[in-house]
């Protein structure tokens, strides 16, 4: 699992631009599916024939990131962010463009107040002499990932991106062992998640499945001084109860529950106060999809050092895996 | 075209009344299209046959203006009004609007300087301080002249002004209606479809529907969109520069364009010559947000003027930027009848449900 | 005119928070199957109950009142057996304290909402309004015990106190938007009077308070030719603008705004004016709020007119509305679709 997820969060895929990513999970699946295909706005649909039930399984490709919105004379480059970024978690942080050039990201010296830290007063440096010389590498519109280098540290993997390629590696893997069953799957791994479930939307219209499972990250309450929240890391994969974007179907709810009790895995539930996923945009698709989501419970997200555990992962791939083979 | 443009700021179509300004379209395009078909919602659907079948291109671009709706009245006659769509409060105090279908001339009030209190002198005077004056002395006379639900416009006439700029209200987005009017006088090899649509200002309500209806493989939105090239306003926090040609958006609030098709555009600028320029920031939104995540996804792009002082009485736009607009919508179309095979629909599975 | 309120009353009594829908689903099919011809229950809990026209092909109208109501999921249940909640649908963390509530859990028990004892406090805390965050909820049983019963997620709804104020008032929790499923179930009784064309979907919605799901689901299920949503608006209450309140007992507030239909909501109006229905006019210049949003725009647009009720004290225990402005309503929803569709 492990050299998976690494592969996984090292390849470059902002919303958007998740091209690279694409063709890695692309090439990964290749031959364990009867079908693989690119929809108009770039969700990766691997489809499992079956006369049973179909099933969504998604997953979100992107990550979070920045986009060059302006170079100045001096070479500068201003950004705006792509998805959610934290001005705090950014700043004296390395980007990295598709291209491969790398940046520092950093402030304006005369601000005198951290508080008063935006975006907008930031700016990174890549080493150009110039605006010339910045736009042999850098064009207005391209995009930047955070560098966080994957590291395994004890059970639990620090790395940015976990959000959420870990969930593509949850997906990757049961689809790999792909359990005997008649029900219909279609492994989605979506585009823009982050800027608000686009991809999750499109390809579910597409589908129009009987039931949808998300695999992504939630946030934890067990770090020093944080907000109150019931899911830790190590504790088992969450059961989605609910974030902003969605109730999660009853029927969905409880098919995760009884299939973690019959494995003998822990399991946590998750009330999520903050953000959305793409069950949100998936349950509200056509006549309605009953949707729900198994959660990694994942420390520091949207940083360049989210943390996971990885026996929650390996979990999280039991518990998928025994959700879809069951008779509906 | 600069007529078309000034007759259509000229008429009135606030959110949800953009019946006037469908109408003159209509007129427009008459005798150009094979279909022009009002849908349930509002939307003005031109549809143009092209000579082979198999792609569909959308072209959008939205009627409606931001303005006002009356709530109600005040004993003495005055009318009290909320916003429809987004506008900025402190432009407001001084101007000139006309109320209702029978265009009732009003003006926007407030408390006069002198008779504030030096705090409130410093604050923006809020919508609910404010009010319309249509010179009623009592309510009476005001219900008799307004209903509540009558919408409110700003008055301003379309003025040329130097340097080849314009003065108007409602450059967004009449100046991509005109756009669209220009470009339905030609034909192209695929089917093309132009939608005028209503009720952008409050929530691209319209757009989503036509979406819907339509299926097309590629969008594109033709918008007025900002400009702050003015004092105060660091180089970076420009989003577009006036003179500086069309506009075209990498990412907004509601859209990433897909990235072929903006290449594709920028190209067909460079190509033939037409002013292009990125807009440098990623707020706001439009149209295109809804037709990318309508049905099964459409890949869309904004191609926009640039225009000062949007959701004003006085938004300033350049000349040669909106024909260098109308100008890059032409080209990229011509462009595409050779190139449809790089944006036919991706994805061939599952295509049963749709 | 009592009629209606006794069935506001029944109604008030059910629980039915955002996502927790099903117990009150399956009592609104019974009530609907006496006064529709058909009913069902979608897989969202959703009721569509089919009162069939005389017309053949005639129009389809959808009339819909969302059925949920704002509430709490348990949070966390600390080492002593306090519960910590969050909110589910937009309420006023200021009129929670001290306020009785039941966790439905395994099964319903009963607690009480507390905080911060006021003597406890800074002088800088006394004046600041509480948050939510800062409240639990306090049940006398010890984690263990309680753990037994309740788990994390579960749902918590006020406890109901239905008062009967003068003047033909009624007072309680989810009067929004129960007083527009009641709305629904006048003008169904209604229509049996009135010979009508149209096939008439009467729909309770789920999860309105959330992001409009059952609007959206149904409206796309159905596809109508018109909707018309029936919610509440705000009741007038000292301070508050005249223009965004209306009086109770004045008539149900017929909205006008960008995005409702103007032709169908002048009709509505026309409706009211000819039968001397007493009406109020709601300018609603943005989403309105309701379920409308929703249906407006699914899938090739649906015309729709909005019908409110005058609601005093909005998602509080203590949401008070008058019996007439539902009896008009039903009047004036039936003889729209009677005559005017």
């Amino acid at each position: 699992m492990f050299d998976l997820v690494k592969k996984l969060t090292g390849i470059f895929g902002v919303s958007g631009n998740e091209e690279e990513i694409r063709e890695v999970i692309k090439s990964e699946i290749t031959g364990y599916v009867d079908d693989i295909y690119v929809d108009p706005i770039g969700n990766l649909i691997a489809v499992k024939k079956g006369t049973g039930k179909k099933i969504m399984l998604a997953a979100h490709m992107d990550e979070i990131g920045i986009m060059a919105t302006f170079i100045d004379d001096d070479g500068f480059i201003r950004f705006s962010n792509v998805g959610w970024v934290s001005q705090y978690y950014a700043l004296g942080q390395r980007v990295k463009f598709k291209n491969g050039a790398v940046g520092a990201v950093f402030y304006e010296e005369k601000l005198d107040e951290m508080k008063n830290l935006k975006l907008s007063k930031m700016y990174i440096d890549i080493g150009a002499k110039n605006r010339e010389d910045a736009e042999k590498k850098v064009r207005i519109g391209d995009t930047a990932c955070f560098v966080g280098d994957t590291v395994q540290e004890g059970d639990m993997i620090i790395s940015k991106a976990l959000d959420d390629r870990s969930g593509c590696a949850v997906l990757i893997k049961v689809l790999k062992e792909m359990p005997e069953t008649e029900n219909e799957l279609y492994f989605v791994f979506t585009v823009q998640e982050e800027l608000g479930l686009r991809g999750a939307k499109t390809s579910a219209y597409r589908i129009m499945p009987d039931m949808a499972i998300a695999v992504d990250v939630t946030d934890t309450g067990d770090t020093p001084e944080c907000e109150l929240m019931e899911v830790k890391c190590g504790g088992g994969p969450a059961i989605k109860i609910k974030d902003r974007s969605i109730m999660a179907h009853p029927d969905v709810k409880r098919l995760l529950e009884e299939s973690a009790r019959e494995l003998g895995i822990p399991y946590q539930y998750e009330v999520l106060e903050k953000g959305g996923s793409d069950p949100g945009a998936i349950h509200l698709t056509g006549g309605g999809v009953p949707s729900g989501a198994i959660s990694i419970p994942c420390r520091y997200i949207h940083s360049p050092v989210e943390t996971v555990n990885i026996n929650d992962l390996e979990n999280a791939a039991k518990l998928l895996k025994k959700c879809i083979a069951a008779k509906m | 075209m600069l007529d078309i443009l000034k007759e259509l700021t000229d008429i009135n179509g606030v959110s949800g009344d953009e019946g006037d300004v469908r109408e003159y379209i209509k007129k427009q395009i008459e005798g150009y299209v094979d279909e022009a078909r009002v849908d349930r919602i509002g939307n003005l659907i031109a549809y143009k046959k092209g000579k082979t079948s198999g792609f569909t291109v959308m072209l959008s671009a939205h009627m409606d203006e931001v303005g006002f709706i009356v709530t109600g009245f005040s004993e003495n006659g005055n009318i009290k009004f909320q916003p429809v769509g987004g506008i900025d409060e402190r432009i407001l105090p001084g101007k000139r609007v006309l109320v209702g279908k029978r265009k009732i001339p009003g003006i926007i009030g407030s408390k006069p300087v002198h008779l504030l209190e030096k705090e409130e002198r410093e604050k923006v005077v809020k919508i609910k301080d404010m009010y319309i004056d249509i010179g009623c002395d009592s309510k009476d006379c005001a219900e008799d002249l307004v209903k509540l639900g009558d919408y409110a416009v700003f008055f301003s006439e379309f003025t040329e002004l130097g340097n080849n700029t314009v003065k108007a209200k409602a450059l967004d987005d009449r100046a991509g209606c005109a756009v669209l009017i220009e470009i339905l006088r030609q034909r192209f090899d695929f089917d093309l479809y132009a939608c005028f649509t209503v009720q952008e200002e409050v929530g691209l309500r319209g757009a989503e529907v036509a979406a819907y209806s339509i299926r097309p493989d590629i969008a594109v939105v033709i918008e007025g969109t900002t400009c702050s090239d003015v004092p105060g306003i660091s180089r970076q926090n420009f989003s577009t520069e006036l003179g500086k040609g069309a506009a075209l958006a990498i990412m907004d609030r509601t859209s990433y364009y897909d990235k072929e098709l903006v290449d594709f555009i920028y190209n067909t600028a460079k190509k033939n010559n037409i002013d292009v320029q990125f807009k440098q920031t990623t707020t706001g939104g439009n149209d295109a947000g809804k037709i990318q995540t309508s049905r099964t996804g459409v890949r869309v792009a904004a191609i926009s003027v640039p225009c000062r002082y949007i959701h004003s009485p006085v938004s300033i736009m350049n000349i040669k930027d909106f024909e260098s607009c109308s100008k890059l919508v032409a080209a990229t179309l011509k462009e595409l009848e050779s190139s449809v095979d790089m944006f036919k629909k991706a994805g061939n599975g599952g295509e049963k449900n749709v | 005119m009592l009629g209606c309120l006794d069935t506001l009353k029944e109604l008030t009594q059910y629980t039915a928070v955002s996502g927790r829908e099903y117990e009150f689903a399956a009592v609104l099919k019974d009530k609907f199957s006496e006064i529709c011809d058909s009913v069902e229950i979608d897989k969202f809990y959703n009721v569509i109950a089919l009162k069939k026209g005389m017309g053949i092909n005639g129009p389809r109208i959808m009339v819909l009142a969302h059925l949920d109501e704002i509430g709490f999921l348990v949070k966390s249940i600390d080492k002593n057996g306090f519960i910590k909640f969050t909110n589910v649908g937009g309420i006023d963390a200021r009129i929670l304290l001290s306020h009785e509530v039941i966790i439905h859990g395994k099964k319903d028990i009963t607690g009480v909402i507390g905080a911060k004892p006021p003597h406890m406090l800074e002088a800088d805390e006394k004046k600041k309004a509480v948050k939510i965050d800062e409240l639990y909820i306090d049940t006398g049983m010890d984690a263990k015990e309680l753990k037994k019963y309740v788990s994390i997620g579960d749902a918590i709804t006020l406890k109901s106190h239905p008062f009967f104020l003068k003047d033909n008032k009624y007072s309680s929790k989810s009067v929004d938007n129960r007083c527009g499923v009641t709305v629904l179930i006048e003008t169904a009784n209604e229509l049996k009077k009135l010979k009508h064309k149209p096939d008439v979907y009467f729909v309770a919605t789920v999860q309105e308070e959330l992001n409009l799901a059952g609007a959206r689901i149904t409206s796309f299920n159905i596809e109508p030719d018109i909707a018309i949503v029936v919610d509440a608006c705000h009741g007038d209450v000292p301070g508050a603008p005249k223009e965004v309140v209306f009086p109770l007992g004045k008539g149900p507030a017929i909205g006008i705004g960008p995005i409702l239909n103007r032709e169908l909501t002048e009709r509505m109006l026309d409706t009211a004016k000819e039968n001397n229905i007493p009406h109020q006019v709601d300018v609603e210049p943005g989403s309105t709020g309701t379920d409308a949003w929703a249906t407006q725009v699914s899938k090739y647009g649906i015309p729709t007119v909005l019908v409110s009720i005058p609601v005093r004290y909005m998602h509080t225990s203590i949401e008070t509305v008058h019996a007439n402005d539902i009896k008009y309503a039903g009047k004036l929803i039936s003889r729209f679709i009677a005559e005017r569709v």
